[in-house]
């Protein structure tokens, strides 16, 4: 018996594989490669200063020729306290959006809502920005004081991510098999109640994959933040009250630093991803178990 | 399925879809809010020249033509390279939901997407521009962007994959359909209309793009030659007319409006695209 | 047939991939390519100087890109840039480096248009700085509590402003940090109790287009280009070309034509005052 070349379908099937693999594999390395990049420009800042006085001090005065301070903790709250603001924000709205497009509203209203979150979607950071502080600011500040600070960064931020949220949320309801939502309005339940009890349930996945989506571009949101925040270094006190973000501190001083304190600033974006992929696991590791708590119930 | 009629509905229902409808209508009005000030602003300097003349006088006269061409190409490139990255990827997600593997894989994108744009910027300028000595280019920049816009991608096609009905996958297996065939004639047509909501979410990112492009594709404004050129992007362009330009501001609000174009150009191409052929493959 | 294969689609498909092959020619043969990176303060200058020389000088690319004042420093030590482009003076550890200055820029402070205080001592902007006067009324003024702008660190404005005034850093009691000049343009023009800084040339042409902002004198010096000029005003700071070691001839060509008083008008036109 002669030896049979592999069927095509074979063939095919294992360049797929080989195709799949090899673009996981690569997608999957890059963020190592972004963080080997990083660790390698904040090692002379690390070894010079000690990772410890990044992370205890509030204090950051980079270019003093004296004794310079290279403390984190005030940003890193910062950041912190924004991104849940635009989340507290965003996170309802987007969610609330999304499922009016895609259960509720007539289709006109669903089609027209939609086009204009998408060009929400793909206005520049920049112009968020300029928005927020040749609008937004003033009408924070109210004519007495300045307006940049913690709530106009947090609205920025959230007319930011709320596409990402409403899209995501549209788009996984719309993927709702309909005979679900039949079966829920044979029963007698009217549009919310199937809305609730049934599509949102069924929709999770795909809502809570455009939350992280969001929470992600809140994080590592820099230019719009820039603008609107104030940039003082403190802790978060009050809505109105200045902070800087530890993505506009690096923006802010990157292009006029020296090496050193360029060092520095890679410690700042380095811990900035050390913060976001404790974030993830743990929202991993909650989206684990609450998945299990199902399967028990099931 | 919208609400046909409100009549016979429980309280709470109206209530309920009453809050919907104020919402919708909050967030609609904040967006009209926004466009039209820029419209205020800017639309004074829009024009056939503004379209298709290169900047001038640092940015104060003359338009943005060149601008429009290089910053087509940096997204263009940087769709072309994510895509088919971002698709096998989504493909392998989506088969494997809850193995260890996946769940790693899922794990670095959401790291990835969270990492600021001037880092990516960084990174981009020390590993594309230097080490693979590309230069401020174009191309640069559309790499740098693809690295950008893929978690998003990804993580939207699976979703996509994963909602295309377990019967029509199940049905090809049944009937011994290779994966490939089952893949590229049966799950990806249905899944295109959601697949493009993943391209336009991440053309939207890759067009509002700033901080990245200032280090990769940089500053130049004359016409591009070539991907190895240095090309300022509309992004990038309205970001100097703004903050660093003085005198600049109606243009600046201009620049934007031509973004905003284009990207509505843009999306309406890929919805109705991915809507023909989904039309096309349906069952 | 499927979709994949249907005329409209190909056709599509061929036109997108026109538009894209457009970029597979690489780059054009220039004789030669030069590369400036640095401040942006000094990036539309150059830009303008670049334009002009290439249209006088066939043959010759010159390829102007941002980043600030310190990457252009490094580059230009690194070989990586002909020129760097920088803000400021050379710090004393830089004297490996050659700088040409193209421009000087002044620095004023600036103040809400509705504000009526037109004049103010290094003393008073000192205590303002610092926190210890907080009200436009202590001065005269009427538009209610100051918002004190400031810039980042590692600016030339900054630097300057501060060995002006006889102020530590650490010291100063800011309400806004602003990086770029229009940020802080932008944040007085919309806070009515706001003071700033920023380049002369900035403020002026901002004026001139309406912003609400108006600039305030130094010690009885209104900050002018002319009183920058006959050297009553002294707040300023040098933009430079900075180059490392020997000088390719296209790169001094370039920097002789740019350091030349025939391209003075470009100078102004950016709103600087040309190099004495």
């Amino acid at each position: 018996m002669l030896p049979q070349r592999p069927p095509r379908r074979a063939v095919r099937d294992s360049l797929l594989r080989a195709l799949v693999l090899s673009s996981t594999l690569l997608a999957a390395s890059l963020i190592f490669l972004m963080l080997a990049f990083v660790a390698g420009e904040a090692q002379p800042a690390l070894g010079a200063r000690g990772l410890g006085e990044f992370l205890t001090s509030a204090s950051w005065h980079p270019t003093d020729a004296s004794a310079p301070e290279f403390g984190l903790l005030a940003m890193l709250a910062a950041t912190g306290a924004t991104a849940l603001g635009a989340l507290l924000i965003a996170g309802p709205l987007g969610v609330a959006t999304g499922l009016f497009g895609a259960l509720i509203a007539p289709q006109a209203w669903a089609r027209l809502q939609r086009m204009l979150i998408e060009l929400l979607a793909g206005i520049p950071s920049v112009v968020y920005g300029l928005w927020g502080l040749v609008v937004l600011v003033p009408l924070i500040g109210a004519g007495t004081r300045s307006g940049q600070g913690l709530l106009a960064a947090s609205l920025v931020l959230a007319l930011m991510i709320l596409p990402t949220v409403a899209l995501s949320t549209e788009a996984a309801l719309q993927a709702v098999p309909r005979e679900l939502l039949r079966g829920g309005a044979a029963l007698g339940l009217g549009p919310i109640a199937r809305a609730r009890r049934i599509a949102l349930p069924a929709a999770r996945s795909g809502i809570v994959a455009g939350f992280v989506l969001a929470i992600g571009r809140a994080i590592g949101e820099t230019m719009a933040v820039l603008m609107v925040a104030g940039n003082i270094v403190a802790w978060p006190e009050g809505l109105r009250e200045p902070l800087r973000t530890m993505t506009a501190n690096i923006a802010l001083e990157m292009g006029y630093a020296t090496s050193a304190h360029r060092s520095a600033l890679f410690v700042v974006g380095l811990v900035l991803m050390m913060a976001v992929i404790a974030l993830v696991a743990l929202a991993a590791l909650v989206r684990g178990r609450a998945s299990s708590v199902q399967e028990a119930r099931a | 399925m919208s609400a046909r009629s409100l009549e016979g509905q429980k309280p709470s229902e109206r209530i309920a879809t009453g809050v919907l409808w104020t919402v919708s209508a909050l967030v609609c009005c904040v967006l009209l809010w926004i466009l039209g000030d820029l419209v205020v602003r800017g639309a004074g300097v829009l024009s056939p020249e503004f379209l298709t003349e290169a900047p001038r006088d640092a940015g104060r006269a003359g338009g943005v033509g060149s601008l429009i061409i290089s910053t087509l190409w940096i997204v263009a490139l940087a769709v072309l390279i994510a895509l088919p990255l971002g698709f096998f990827t989504a493909v392998l997600l989506a088969d494997h939901r809850a193995t260890r593997l996946a769940r790693f894989v899922r794990g670095c994108l959401d790291v990835l997407n969270a990492v600021p744009s001037i880092v990516f910027g960084l990174f981009g300028s020390g590993f594309f521009c230097v080490t693979l000595g590309l230069g401020y280019s174009i191309l640069a920049g559309g790499l740098t962007l693809a690295c950008m816009i893929l978690p998003i991608l990804i993580r939207t096609i699976e979703e996509a994959l994963r909602a295309v009905p377990s019967d029509l996958a199940l049905a090809a297996a049944a009937l011994g359909i290779s994966r490939w065939t089952r893949l590229w004639r049966v799950v990806a047509p249905a899944a295109l209309p959601a697949i493009a909501v993943g391209v336009v979410l991440g053309v939207g990112r890759a067009l509002s793009e700033t901080a990245a492009l200032i280090f990769t594709s940089g500053y130049v404004t004359r016409y591009p030659e070539g991907w190895l050129d240095s090309g300022r992007a509309l992004s990038v362009h309205i970001y100097d007319l703004a903050m660093n330009i003085p005198g600049a501001d109606q243009r600046a609000y201009g620049s934007a409006l031509v973004l905003i174009g284009l990207l509505l150009i843009i999306n309406t191409s890929v919805r109705l695209a991915a809507r023909r052929f989904s039309a096309r493959m349906a069952p | 047939m499927t979709a994949m294969n249907s005329p409209p689609f190909r056709a599509a498909l061929a036109a997108c991939l026109a538009l894209l092959a457009g970029g597979c020619s690489g780059s054009a043969d220039a004789a030669e390519t030069l590369t400036l990176t640095g401040s942006s303060t000094v990036a539309p200058l150059a830009s303008e100087l670049a334009l002009r020389y290439e249209a006088t000088h066939p043959g010759v690319r010159i390829d102007v890109q941002s980043g600030g004042s310190g990457r252009g420093i490094a580059d230009a030590r690194q070989g990586t840039a002909d020129i760097g482009m920088a803000s400021r003076a050379l710090a004393p550890d830089e004297t490996d480096l050659d700088a040409h200055t193209v421009a000087r820029d002044g620095i004023g402070l600036i103040v809400h248009a509705d504000n009526a205080v037109a004049s103010l001592t290094t003393g008073d902007v000192r205590r303002i700085y610092l926190g210890e006067v907080t009200d436009w009324a202590e001065l005269g003024g009427s538009v209610g509590p100051i918002t004190v702008v400031h810039k980042a660190e590692g600016r030339a404005t900054l630097e300057v402003f501060l060995e002006h005034m006889g102020l530590d850093n650490k010291a100063v009691d800011a309400d806004v940090v602003a990086g770029e000049n229009e940020q802080a343009v932008k944040t007085v023009a919309g806070t009515p109790g706001a003071i700033g800084y920023v380049s002369i040339g900035t403020a002026e042409v901002d004026i001139a287009a309406g912003v609400a902002i108006r600039t305030v004198a130094l010690d009885g010096v209104a900050p002018t280009a002319a009183a920058l000029a006959d050297g009553s005003y002294t707040l300023a700071r040098p933009l430079n070309f900075v180059t490392a070691g020997k000088r390719s001839p296209h790169v001094q060509a370039f920097l002789d034509f740019a350091l030349a008083p025939a391209q003075h008008d470009l100078v102004r036109r950016e709103s600087f005052l040309p190099a004495q």
